[in-house]
């Protein structure tokens, strides 16, 4: 649990190895040269490899709802430093690098918009935002999500990308995982669809949450999901991973997920499943 | 028995107090004696009262400190375990079965670490695979329909980060006990006896009360995995100890448990039997208040409760 920021993260990846101004960039996957403009069309998959870059929250926004239909909610709550806590940086220092850095107040976008004309509630992790963890702030908005989507029947979706619970933010961080599932048991009796999409990467205090409970569970091609992160795991067996470990497609393997979705897809996916369920 | 370094000059002492004991004999009234046993009980309030957060940390994870099997021995009568997860194994790393407690039926459910070598592997140092929490729920839901209340206790440094693990699902197994755990239809009441460590502690902790001993921890990661990551170094455990505010008043202050059940000087490891006492007589308390409550009063306890967890800035 709580693994995060363990190396800098670095939102668009693509950019980072922008060639002539940033006209082309390079695929972190295949290395292969693409036009900025296409790689950004694409919503940030290789068109020659299909290699999956992270994508910003607003992006998944466009991605899967209907234009103009998204209405952001909880947007405001800020994270408080019930702690204390200090390490190499005070907390607050922290998050405020974070908000500065990415022009949102915590780890998660949620909100309500359609979806093929179907009105969902959307929560979409931002995995540049203090490794997605999970505090105080992102147990309470997607409780509240979860509890909109009940109230009004609207499916719920969640996108997760996190490194699980946030450590600075302790036990508190620790019982969001309780709190959100606790919603989430809610939402099932009621007998609403809740659609849970594991991005790259979902591990820890997440993963070990509302991530798996989904009545469906999607993942993206490639991500890397678990309970543990491979450090972790290296360093209890002191033995390499094997390639390919924890990626979705050994999870698909072990009948942990439903289906891998690429991303072009996705939106129609969900709204298919959701059809099947609903209509 | 195993003592850590601060403890040492107690143990010194007291093995001093033993030796002169055995010289004299037992019998024996000794102006020296005597005076030996009031400083060593000065300097057991001394040590025990001023112990920073990772000492703490340490008596949490005592060789010596009574585990759950050792108090489902002092507290309960008639226990029968029940094995098995009916899909993959049987995980000694958590212990569950039915039991009588003060003339009731009960759920029991805890992790355990095991002493010796041997069992402590057989245990997996009290660190469950997806298969034990998966025995966990199968034996919480049993309890649910036939009306047993439930007492689950959390000893774990964390689940097992392993490959078979990770194979078998170890993310679900857990997110579904807490999901389960708080669809449950009877009263829950957790303990936490020495180590409640993330994920691993909680999958056994969505009750209707949670208590703790005054010398265990809860912890959203070890103070070991804590420091590598944030100071990137294992040797400032100490630091992230501190920063963590894992001790029981913590969890107090932070409304994560109910009640701090106090322990014997010096911890639980020095008087099991007052220590065990003092678990019994707490859990019966919350439980005759549980039993009043209807199976929805029940539900929506456990759900408000953690509801309402969490600070933040609106």
């Amino acid at each position: 649990m709580g693994h995060m920021e363990k190396k800098k993260v670095t939102a668009v990846p693509g950019e980072k190895r922008a060639l002539a101004g940033g006209i082309f960039c390079l695929c972190d996957g295949c290395g292969a040269t693409l036009k900025t403009a296409d790689f950004v069309r694409d919503f940030r998959v290789c068109s020659v490899c299909g290699h999956h870059h992270p994508l910003e929250a607003t992006r998944w926004v466009e991605l899967l709802l209907d234009p103009g239909s998204f209405v952001e909610h909880d947007a405001t709550l800020r994270a408080a430093d019930p702690l204390g806590f200090v390490d190499q940086k005070p907390y607050p220092k922290r998050v405020e690098a974070a908000i500065q850095k990415s022009g949102a107040n915590d780890a998660i976008l949620s909100g309500t918009g359609r979806i093929e004309g179907r009105e969902v509630e959307l929560v979409v992790f931002r995995f540049e935002f203090l490794g997605g963890s999970m505090g105080s702030v992102v147990g309470e908005k997607i409780t509240r999500a979860a509890e909109r989507a009940r109230l009004a029947r609207r499916p719920l979706i969640i996108l997760s990308a996190s490194g699980g619970a946030r450590m600075q933010e302790g036990s508190l961080s620790l019982m969001q995982m309780a709190k959100t599932v606790s919603e989430i048991r809610l939402l099932r009796e009621a007998g609403v669809p809740f659609i849970s999409v594991l991005r790259n990467p979902t591990t820890g205090g997440v993963a070990a949450s509302f991530a798996f409970l989904g009545d469906v569970n999607l993942a993206e091609p490639g991500a890397l999901i678990g309970f543990a992160g491979p450090r972790v795991i290296e360093q209890t067996i002191r033995e390499k991973l094997p390639e390919g470990f924890q990626r979705a497609e050994f999870l698909l393997e072990h009948g942990m997920l439903d289906q891998i979705v690429p991303r072009a897809e996705m939106r129609s996916r969900i709204a298919l499943l959701l059809s099947h369920l609903l209509d | 028995m195993t003592h850590f370094d601060f403890e040492k000059p107690l143990v010194e002492l007291e093995e001093r107090i033993r030796a002169l004991r055995a010289a004299l004999g037992a019998e024996a009234e000794d102006a020296h004696i005597r005076e030996l046993e009031i400083r060593a009980e000065r300097l057991q309030r001394e040590i025990y009262g001023h112990l920073e957060p990772w000492q703490k940390v340490q008596l949490s994870r005592h060789p010596a400190r009574p585990y759950f099997l050792d108090y489902a021995g002092m507290l309960f009568e008639d226990f029968v375990e029940l094995h098995g997860d009916r899909a993959f194994g049987d995980d000694a790393a958590i212990v569950a079965g039915f039991a009588r407690f003060r003339g009731r039926h009960v759920a029991v459910v805890g992790h355990q670490k095991g002493r010796g070598t041997r069992e402590k592997v057989a245990r997996n140092f009290g660190m469950a695979h997806p298969e034990g929490y998966r025995k966990a729920m199968r034996v919480m839901q049993l309890a649910s329909r036939f009306g047993r209340p439930i007492f689950t206790f959390i000893d774990t440094p964390g689940a097992y980060p392993g490959v078979g693990a990770e194979e078998r699902g170890q993310s679900e197994a857990i997110g579904r006990s807490i999901l389960e755990m708080s669809a449950l239809e009877v009263p829950v009441i957790a303990t936490v006896l020495g180590e409640g460590g993330s994920g691993g502690a909680l999958a056994l902790g969505v009750a209707n009360r949670v208590l703790m001993f005054e010398f265990s921890t809860y912890s959203v990661i070890t103070p070991e995995g804590c420091a590598s990551i944030l100071w990137r170094d294992g040797g400032m455990a100490p630091e992230a100890a501190e920063q963590l505010k894992l001790l029981s008043p913590d969890a107090r202050r932070l409304n994560i448990v109910d009640e701090i059940i106090e322990e014997p000087l010096g911890g639980a490891h020095r008087a099991p039997e007052r220590a065990a006492e003092a678990l019994g007589e707490a859990l019966l308390r919350h439980l005759v208040e549980l039993e009043g409550m209807s199976r929805d009063e029940l539900l929506r306890d456990r759900h408000a409760k953690f509801r309402a967890m969490g600070e933040f800035l609106e």
